[in-house]
């Protein structure tokens, strides 16, 4: 048995590591191996190497520090390569395990440590961060975005209310009505956000980017399918690349059988792995000859992710496991995983999903039970409980 | 405003998961006696962030650029890789550099030898690549030895492990490779299915063209002794040579052989070939199968210092498997032997059937094709 189960582990290394081919030897010095984001001209390149020289002159400066974590930080976004998460920390290096570090490193800890999941330590730093300056606009956003995917609306509305005093009203409003939207008041959050951003033209690009999503959304829970889509147009159309828009567009059109759109939209980005899982389950539905392919570099992906013990994947590990590979237990014990962690409208709906495939009632309580007191308004999920609920 | 731009981003980011894998190097390591051959696979973009591989700044990283650094590649890794045996070094020498592509980009693959003072027993491995540079970096680890493998993970946290190469308890190793033995045969169905072949005849004999049910037990049970000792001595032999290194041939053409044997077997049944002499046949191919049984067994990994006792557990348990299904099949047989139902249907029809799906794999083994799912 210890034999099987080492050999099991090695087979899962194997898998994981040598994806397809064998090392080999490139035939000329002019093969490209591999492409890297910046050439060493671009400007963010140039950006990037100067405070890397300033901070290396003297690493203590934490000014420098969290310019340099900060530019890292923000090209999570734009490169969705988690990498920098690492490179900003290492600019934090002096302070990371300090208690009380300078406010500034201390918020962009949180961070740093909200994108790695652990959302108590994020918290903690935040709690302390507003403890000194009430007033600092990134950490009360950030605190207010971390209780609502904790579902706690009470206290991401006070933080979202504080937010009136120390960023622009649309911000401020956008974050009220995303509370608004998952505790039963969706249509009139849906109505004065609408209404918000329409006095708002002159609003920068990604503030509309993410008004939009925002807006998205709450329609797309109101059923209001054709709002839903006009707003996810104009959200593609400012041309900004954004992982979690392109994510949330391919689950509206996947909803609506719409796969066909799905592929075109992702074909070229499967380097994501949000993004691919949307890319498989459009390409299954469409039974194309590159599902397969496709199916299994995403579970290499979560393999090598396993092998490093990473857990920021297991709501998407759970789709897969449910739609692609017909595991509903696998899928529901991940499901329930990232409940514990993440609580928002698309993790509820994967955990009940699998439970009505693994016929589990009981399985799927805490989420029949978060569904009961957020009074959220998601005729999806209000669905799936009743399918759920008349189970035998 | 550069205040609000943050502002934004921090709304948004929250939500976006992360799209690739972070940064993560794959470390082997095998250890035999006194020498630790390792391969070391980095992912060029983390090469390159450390040292800067991109010479002419295009934003791609060529062979050529990868080559022309290869030394210092080596020497920035291989100076945050240490590897000890009782307190004392044992220095790394790198062989061999090729490429891999992982399924986040290409890696360099360092292959490298390091010499210990003295056989291993308890190795110690501190690991620090990238750990300045990036927090988040892991190193994952395998280790080999004595045909078992371990796995670890360095972290910031966990930068130095030790591991103490316990020699496996004898007895157990041995009933571990039994097991697998067994195991084999319960799901190589193309053993089974040569074996089935071989024997469905045995309870019935040809006379005139035609079957006949056999008077007594007896002679069906002295048939089918001779079949699977026949079929047992000759694996063994030909799985001994070729674990023991002194024979090898291309597995490919054993699969296909393998195949082969199943069909004639199968065959044979319908229009008789070998007549009566089907232990001559279970010998013939056996000597073939015992390859196949051998390419198992090198999959498995074997212990240098114990490849008789791995090769005589997984033998026995090959027998075990064996005659489990004889032990199965034999009195079944027996008792149907007289009926239409054996005769023409198990007998007749099973053989068509195994005749066909063997041909199948045939056909997949001899032009490396995939028709069935098993």
């Amino acid at each position: 048995m210890l034999l099987r189960f080492n050999l099991f582990l090695a087979l899962a290394w194997l898998i994981a590591h040598s994806a397809y081919a064998a090392p080999y030897l490139p035939a000329s010095d002019a093969q490209v191996l591999e492409r890297l984001p910046f050439k060493a001209n671009d400007p963010v390149a140039r950006e990037l190497a100067q405070l890397r020289a300033a901070l290396q002159r003297n690493p203590r400066d934490d000014v420098v520090a969290v310019a340099l974590g900060r530019r890292y930080y923000e090209l999570v976004a734009a490169e969705g390569d988690p990498r920098y998460i690492g490179y900003a920390q290492a600019a934090l290096a002096p302070w990371w395990e300090l208690p009380a570090p300078p406010l500034e490193v201390l918020v962009l800890r949180a961070s740093l440590r909200q994108f790695r999941h652990d959302f108590s330590g994020a918290l903690a730093d935040l709690n302390q961060a507003l403890t000194r300056d009430p007033h600092h606009p990134r950490a009360r956003s950030l605190r207010a975005i971390i209780h609502i995917v904790q579902a706690r609306y009470a206290e991401a509305g006070s933080d979202c209310l504080a937010l009136r005093d120390v960023a622009n009203e649309l911000i401020a409003l956008g974050c009220e009505s995303m509370v608004q939207g998952l505790t039963g008041h969706a249509a009139q959050a849906y109505a004065a956000l609408s209404q918000m951003q329409a006095q708002h033209p002159e609003a920068a690009r990604d503030e509309r980017l993410w008004v939009l999503t925002r807006l998205a959304e709450m329609a797309q829970r109101l059923g209001r399918l054709d709002a839903a889509e006009a707003h996810f147009k104009q959200a593609l159309a400012l041309d900004i690349t954004d992982t979690f828009l392109l994510a949330a567009y391919a689950d509206y059109l996947l909803d609506q059988g719409r796969a066909s759109e799905v592929v075109a939209l992702l074909k070229d980005k499967t380097r994501s792995d949000t993004l691919l899982l949307r890319l498989v389950f459009a390409e299954h539905a469409l039974k194309l000859p590159t599902a397969k392919t496709s199916a299994t570099t995403l579970a290499d992906r979560f393999h090598a992710a396993q092998l490093r013990g990473d857990t920021v994947h297991q709501q998407e590990e759970a789709r897969f496991a449910l739609h692609v590979q017909h595991d509903a237990k696998k899928s529901l014990a991940l499901a329930l995983e990232n409940w514990k962690v993440q609580l928002e409208p698309r993790d509820a709906r994967i955990v009940l999903e699998a439970a009505l495939a693994a016929k589990d009632q009981a399985a799927a309580k805490p989420v029949l039970r978060w569904l009961a007191e957020s009074s959220i308004e998601d005729a999806t999920l209000r669905r799936l409980a009743e399918q759920l609920k008349a189970l035998p | 405003m550069m205040r609000l731009l943050f502002l934004v981003c921090s709304l948004c980011l929250s939500f976006s998961a992360s799209a690739h894998k972070p940064s993560d190097s794959y470390l082997t390591l095998r250890v035999a006696g006194e020498t630790v051959t390792g391969q070391w696979d980095i992912a060029l973009r983390d090469l390159d962030f450390a040292l800067g591989l991109d010479a002419n700044g295009d934003a791609q990283i060529t062979w050529g650029e990868v080559r022309a650094k290869q030394n210092e590649i080596a020497a920035y890794a291989l100076s945050r890789l240490s590897l000890a045996a009782a307190g004392q070094a044992c220095p790394a020498r790198v062989t061999e550099y090729l490429i891999d592509d992982h399924t986040d980009g290409a890696y360099v693959v360092m292959r490298f030898t390091a010499a210990c003072p003295a056989p291993v027993q308890t190795l110690q491995a501190r690991y620090a690549l990238f750990f300045d540079i990036d927090p988040q970096h892991k190193g994952l680890l395998r280790l080999e030895y004595s045909g078992q493998s371990v796995t670890g993970i360095f972290s910031p946290e966990k930068a130095t492990q030790e591991f103490s190469l316990s020699r496996p308890n004898k007895l157990r190793q041995f009933f571990d490779y039994g097991h697998e033995g067994v195991w084999h045969i319960w799901i190589g169905f193309d053993h089974i299915l040569f074996l089935l072949a071989l024997l469905l005849p045995a309870v019935v004999l040809r006379q005139n063209e035609k079957w006949q049910a056999v008077a007594a037990f007896k002679p069906a049970f002295w048939q089918v002794f001779k079949i699977v000792t026949a079929f047992t001595v000759a694996h063994s032999i030909t799985l001994s040579l070729a674990t023991l290194g002194v024979v090898s041939l291309p597995s490919r053409w054993v699969e296909a052989t393998i195949a082969a044997s199943v069909v004639i077997a199968a065959l044979n049944n319908v229009f008789p070939l070998f007549r009566e002499r089907r232990w001559m046949m279970a010998f013939a191919f056996g000597l073939i199968h015992g390859f196949g049984f051998a390419s198992v067994l090198r999959d498995l990994g074997l212990p240098q210092d114990a490849l008789v006792l791995a090769l005589v557990g997984f033998n026995l348990g090959v027998e075990a498997g064996q005659l489990a299904i004889v032990a199965a099949f034999l009195p079944v047989a027996y008792a149907l032997r007289q009926s239409w139902f054996y005769q023409r249907l198990i007998l007749l029809g099973g053989s068509i059937l195994i005749a066909a799906v063997a041909s199948v794999w045939l056909v997949e083994r001899a032009f490396d094709l995939k028709l069935m799912p098993f």
